[in-house]
């Protein structure tokens, strides 16, 4: 087996990271776990880190905690056990000093009263970006993923797809050091899936940002990332990090080969392993 | 929206007909049971006294509108702005919440005397009756909206650090319209109640009359006959203002439209 499959504590490989490893890693997860009052556990201990410049993708079954963990590490809850840190603060605090973060959730999530020139305008209005810069900034966006033609739509005349590229575009448009996704791509077809995760790729080999991406689908998770973390069921917990040593770029007949075939083949045993 | 000749016949064609057929029907058994005119006038006498009454039926439309109106605009600046303080303190909320419901409860007719008491006999006193019966379903709805953000959104919001000014005005409020609206439209049918209810009270001390004061004199004196054109009338104020509501409110909601 390639991978290192542990149990509770999980050593750090430093041969496996890419970025500079003398730089300390923008996320830092030491035995990080959440119980909400009543008690529920969310999140067991987990450890793992995230170096700059990495793109790494958690897999695990419903429920698990995914969701919770990147939460977490957007500082939008507090962990309430372990050590959690971002470019060496709090979560909470690397956000409020002005770490910019873009997050991407399950749905598009785009105001439906703005258009999308405006949706994607928001994340600048709110950080106070001045507006001299704001149109060169969406028109920068929109030509990302294509959408320049949509820029006064309405959400609700765009289709899944179109939305959710708006979506990452308006995530990127702050030009954040740390992109979050929560299983973006779920609601949509395979076909579009496909083409958002080459986009996706295309855009972190060009814009650099560190990203963490939640998935159930391990073709996905394969195709994008450097290393797949995998999860156990509630209360969640890394079980395994199986490192993805496919070259970039990556082009589709990827998906056609064997040594793909076998990686996803390895972490779904994994995960169902997990849920028997 | 197209308003052809035919989508416009469609439309009102068949609630006119019906319309037509009550009044020959009315007209026809007022004729042939005999009733007796101060009673049950027919459709006949009502358009008589309503034309003989013209000028007057149309300055006491002018006016009860005009208090309706003011009423209604008021209620929903007020409301808003109540909305907005509710919206920021859940403390704010428990205290006053409960006198917002009393205001709902306490039925506007008991306590109308009690505003020409002090605000006197008079167009003022009809506006804020109007006001206070159309209050309450702007602030419910408004709140409503503006505490019904999908989580989603506040945590984007959260992410970029968004002051609670930001969150109020770029998203709770624009958030709150489509609520506003059907406040709205509650609110506006309530004021026009609210303005004929005050003009009861009010009409007889006042200079000008509005259209609650034909209904009190003429049934007053039996004159049936105006009696009904003056309801009528109303029911035309109602239509007026429902209609415009309407139009305001699909302008409006174009953008909120979700597929």
């Amino acid at each position: 087996m390639t991978h290192n499959q542990t149990t509770s504590n999980f050593p750090q490989d430093s041969d496996r990271t890419v970025a500079n490893p003398a730089t300390n890693p923008l996320v830092a997860c030491d035995n990080v776990g959440l119980t909400f009052p009543g008690p529920v556990q969310a999140l067991a201990g987990t450890t793992f880190q995230l170096q700059r410049g990495e793109l790494v993708s958690v897999v695990g079954p419903s429920g698990c905690g995914k969701s919770t963990l990147l939460r977490l590490i957007a500082g939008l809850i507090a962990n309430t056990s372990g050590q959690l840190q971002v470019a060496g603060q709090s979560a909470i605090q690397a956000r409020r000093q002005g770490l910019q973060i873009g997050f991407v959730f399950q749905d598009a999530t785009l105001l439906p009263w703005r258009t999308i020139q405006d949706n994607i305008r928001l994340p600048l209005e709110l950080l106070r970006v001045p507006r001299s810069q704001h149109a060169d900034r969406i028109h920068e966006a929109l030509e990302l993923v294509g959408l320049q033609d949509f820029a006064r739509a309405l959400p609700s005349q765009l289709s899944g797809g179109m939305r959710m590229r708006v979506a990452l575009v308006r995530a990127l448009v702050t030009h954040p050091e740390l992109l979050l996704l929560d299983e973006p791509f779920g609601a949509l077809d395979e076909i579009t899936r496909q083409h958002l995760n080459e986009e996706l790729l295309a855009l972190w080999q060009s814009q650099k940002w560190s990203g963490v991406f939640i998935t159930h689908n391990v073709y996905e998770a394969v195709f994008l990332s450097q290393r797949i973390l995998v999860m156990s069921p509630r209360p969640g917990k890394l079980i395994a990090d199986v490192p993805i040593p496919f070259e970039f770029p990556r082009t589709p007949e990827l998906r056609g080969t064997a040594e793909f075939a076998r990686l996803a083949a390895e972490v779904s045993l994994l995960l169902r392993g997990i849920a028997t | 929206m197209k308003f052809s000749l035919r989508s416009v016949i469609q439309w009102l064609g068949p609630p006119l007909g019906l319309f037509l057929l009550v009044l020959l029907g009315w007209q026809f058994a007022v004729s042939f049971f005999r009733v007796k005119p101060y009673l049950f006038p027919s459709p006949w006498m009502v358009l008589q006294a309503a034309l003989e009454r013209q000028q007057d039926l149309t300055q006491a439309l002018l006016l009860t509108g005009a208090a309706a109106s003011l009423g209604f605009l008021s209620s929903l600046g007020v409301g808003f702005v109540i909305s907005l303080a509710f919206s920021q303190s859940a403390f704010v909320r428990r205290s006053c919440y409960p006198y917002a419901i009393f205001l709902q409860t306490v039925p506007i007719v008991a306590i109308a005397p009690l505003i020409i008491i002090w605000f006197g006999s008079g167009f003022r006193s009809v506006v804020i009756i109007s006001f206070m019966i159309g209050l309450f379903p702007i602030i419910t709805n408004t709140t409503t909206g503006m505490l019904a953000v999908d989580h989603r959104f506040l945590e984007l919001f959260e992410i970029y650090n968004a002051s609670r000014w930001q969150l109020l005005w770029k998203l709770r409020v624009p958030n709150c319209v489509p609520f506003l609206v059907a406040g709205a439209k509650t609110s506006s049918g309530l004021s026009v109640i609210g303005s004929i209810v005050g003009e009861f009270f009010v009409g007889y001390g006042s200079q000008s009359h509005g259209l609650g004061y034909y209904i009190m004199q003429s049934s007053g004196q039996l004159k049936t006959d105006l009696l009904f054109a003056a309801v009528l009338t109303c029911t035309l104020l109602g239509l007026t203002v429902f209609v415009l509501v309407n139009l305001v409110s699909q302008f409006v909601l174009q953008r909120w439209n979700t597929p």
